[in-house]
């Protein structure tokens, strides 16, 4: 039983990792739902876990992409110090919205992004 | 000028991480679309500026006793090795390619977030109901 959700998990890893990779990014939100249907792990633990999991898996995706040249000083350095300040932020606002609403708001900005990147 | 409206995008992405919601997978798109940024070179910030976040919020969920550990170490490997490959095999895809795959990708997820959020909104209802 347990090798058979060991190999689950480990098919599963190879698609975050892959997506990952591509996308550089987007990887996290994949290992949520897998964490809840494959591991069997509540909704929170998942949301934790799933950090420790794509941790190693960004390091090593991003060291590849600095090792391509895909780096510029400035535009790391501003968007790193926005990507912490909002972060703090966004864990304060976490708990005094309902999670159903922020998704759906976040789904719609998605949809949004992603069509305009079509055409 | 430039730094800050790189700046206040990030802030943007980090807010959403901050909750829990893949802020890169809302980085990307703004700092290519509204920024000009390349895609491969959005791609590669979204991955170095999140480390930092990921690590400080991981401590805090180790001292919360969220972690759980058990077979992590199962997807963690395999997809760390698939994440070299991915990343490698990226970047040979010509930037147009690859910004089209991307806006599938958002599109893909958006439609399962729809519905996660639906089901949870469902639930939210269906509790306030019983509780009055």
């Amino acid at each position: 039983m347990e090798m058979k959700q060991n190999a689950a998990m480990s098919a599963a890893g190879c698609a975050v990792g892959a997506v990952n990779g591509i996308f550089g990014g987007g990887g996290g939100m994949i290992v949520v739902p897998l964490l809840t249907s494959v591991g069997k792990k509540p909704p929170l633990v998942a949301h934790a876990t799933a950090i420790l999991i794509i941790l190693p898996v960004s390091l090593a995706s991003s060291v590849v992409y600095l090792c391509s040249g895909l780096f510029e000083t400035e535009l790391f350095l501003a968007v790193g110090i926005g990507v912490l300040a909002g972060g703090f932020a966004g864990a304060r606002l976490l708990g005094k919205i309902s999670p159903a609403v922020a998704t759906l708001v976040f789904a719609v900005v998605m949809l949004a992004a992603g069509l305009r990147m079509l055409f | 000028m430039r730094f800050l409206v790189w700046l206040t995008v990030g802030f943007a992405g980090g807010v959403l991480g901050g909750m829990g919601m893949g802020g890169g997978t809302v980085l990307i798109p703004l700092l290519t679309i509204f920024c000009g940024v390349p895609q491969h070179m959005a791609q590669s910030v979204n991955l170095l500026t999140f480390l930092p976040m990921s690590a400080l919020s991981l401590r805090v969920h180790a001292q919360n006793g969220l972690l759980d550990t058990k077979g992590a170490v199962w997807m963690m490997i395999p997809a760390t090795l698939l994440s070299v490959l991915g990343a490698l095999f990226v970047q040979k895809v010509a930037p147009d390619a690859l910004r089209m795959a991307f806006g599938v990708f958002l599109c893909v997820l958006s439609l399962y977030q729809f519905y996660g959020g639906w089901k949870a909104l469902l639930k939210q209802k269906k509790q306030s109901k019983n509780c009055s």
